[in-house]
């Protein structure tokens, strides 16, 4: 964190100027946590109001430089199956899915917790009986995934994918392990925060949404891309689960509290930010 | 600009969308994922296509969930996607692309204009919804784009029924759609 190199970023009012060297080479190999930092640092002085969704265009996330829109997007009025959501049903889910401890013969290593919380649209109504789904890394910090070469151990007793139906209140609750942070490869000595995966689905397919989840205080928030591309604070603050004392269930797991709001139903037209 | 509950309620703020990441193949992908209908089922099409990026790369990490009407024209209100019995048509599926960045799902040819899709990848900070719009159908909104733009949301068909390519980026970009509502 001492490394002073600020070569890619030029901070103009306003106006963030990424070189085109780093945009073309994407090269994430050579570059330093200063360096990724000062970028995200110079994206948030661009900030001028509220802001509630990550900016599509955010290069220090490397892998979003060819990746993301340049077009603006053109408004539609939801019309027939939009303004319905797929439905799910207890055909779809076995309600022994949102244990994500008990998929194997034994216990996995880790911290036991159990995650719950309400998903609701903007006006607060309940999505009820709808889909949610989980994944993440095991204590380790490992994924179940090919592609993960991180060497840290996997848990032959924890796979990491959880599945649930929202309650007639729109309460889901999911009893895991909590995740250890890892690292990758966006820039020299990357590291995620840990997080679970979320995928909602809402009452109309508009609110469609997949997101992550993340533990309070952890110290990677300031250095972590993903987490930062969430501009403003208020916003990417909504992200983070509360631990609370009343889901903690006494000799078994604690316990972290996380409500999800969805945009975009039709019923919230009201929000216009 | 009047919400549905009143004035007094406080309206929460939304929580934000996060990318998919790389780690979602073990998880989200299930047997059946890509396939409405059977493959052998009479009235099945393929939809199909590949996901490029701004390279002209094809993204081989991207995931596409398509929801739709059925043969009539009648949204599906029937559970069982995640387990399909192979006869209810509940109109929604999920397909990954593969290392060459093709997706394909089997489906039917609605009765709409439209199959409703959302695209989600590593390396794309939030999903983006978007409008696989049958050959030869128009509506009000693929009529007010620009032309060149309009060319991006048309299936063309071709011998086994559609295919659909999305570009995440370039002169070629799909158009994407906000919703009213969508912060």
């Amino acid at each position: 964190m001492e490394q002073k190199s600020r070569t890619h970023t030029a901070v103009r009012p306003n106006v963030v100027v990424v070189t085109e060297a780093v945009r073309a080479s994407s090269d994430a190999a050579a570059t330093t946590q200063a360096e990724i930092g000062a970028e995200i640092a110079a994206i948030a002085a661009t900030r001028t109001g509220e802001e509630t969704q990550p900016r599509l265009d955010y290069a220090p996330y490397r892998s979003s430089i060819l990746r993301h829109p340049t077009k603006s997007p053109y408004q539609a009025d939801p019309e027939a199956v939009e303004l319905f959501a797929p439905v799910f049903g207890p055909q779809d889910v076995d309600p022994l899915e949102a244990d994500l401890t008990i998929q194997h013969l034994g216990e996995p290593i880790g911290e036991r917790i159990v995650v719950t919380g309400r998903v609701t649209d903007g006006d607060g109504k309940p999505v009820a009986n709808q889909l949610v789904e989980i994944w993440q890394a095991n204590s380790a910090g490992r994924y179940l995934h090919q592609r993960d070469q991180h060497p840290a151990p996997l848990d032959p007793n924890f796979t990491g994918v959880g599945r649930c139906l929202t309650g007639p209140d729109g309460t889901y609750r999911f009893t895991t392990i909590k995740p250890g942070p890892y690292p990758w490869r966006n820039h020299v000595n990357a590291w995620r925060p840990a997080h679970i995966h979320f995928s909602l689905f809402g009452s109309e397919f508009t609110q469609r949404m997949v997101t992550q989840m993340y533990f309070p205080g952890d110290p990677l928030f300031g250095l972590d891309p993903i987490y930062q591309s969430i501009v403003d604070p208020a916003a990417r603050d909504r992200l983070v689960a509360t631990y609370d004392h009343d889901v903690t269930l006494p000799e078994v797991a604690t316990g972290y509290r996380w409500d999800i709001v969805l945009t975009g139903g039709h019923r919230t037209w009201s929000e216009s930010a | 600009m009047i919400g549905a509950s009143g004035t007094n309620h406080p309206v929460s703020r939304p929580t934000p969308g996060q990318t998919i990441g790389p780690f979602y193949g073990y998880a989200l992908p299930y047997e059946g994922g890509p396939d409405l209908v059977p493959k052998g089922h009479p009235d099945a099409i393929r939809l199909h296509g590949v996901v490029l990026d701004g390279a002209g790369a094809p993204v081989p990490d991207a995931l596409l969930e398509i929801w739709q009407a059925d043969r009539t024209g009648d949204v599906p209100r029937k559970a069982g996607s995640l387990h399909r019995d192979g006869h209810t048509f509940t109109g929604w599926g999920r397909a990954s692309t593969n290392n060459v960045g093709e997706y394909s799902f089997t489906t039917v040819m609605p009765g709409a204009p439209f199959i409703a899709m959302t695209v989600f990848a590593r390396g794309l900070m939030n999903r983006l919804f978007t409008r696989v719009y049958l050959p030869g159908a128009a509506d009000p909104f693929l009529l007010s784009l620009p032309p060149d733009r309009r060319e991006t949301l048309v299936a063309e068909k071709d011998a086994g029924g559609l295919r659909f390519d999305v570009t995440l980026q370039g002169d070629r970009e799909t158009v994407f759609i906000t919703y009213p509502g969508h912060s």
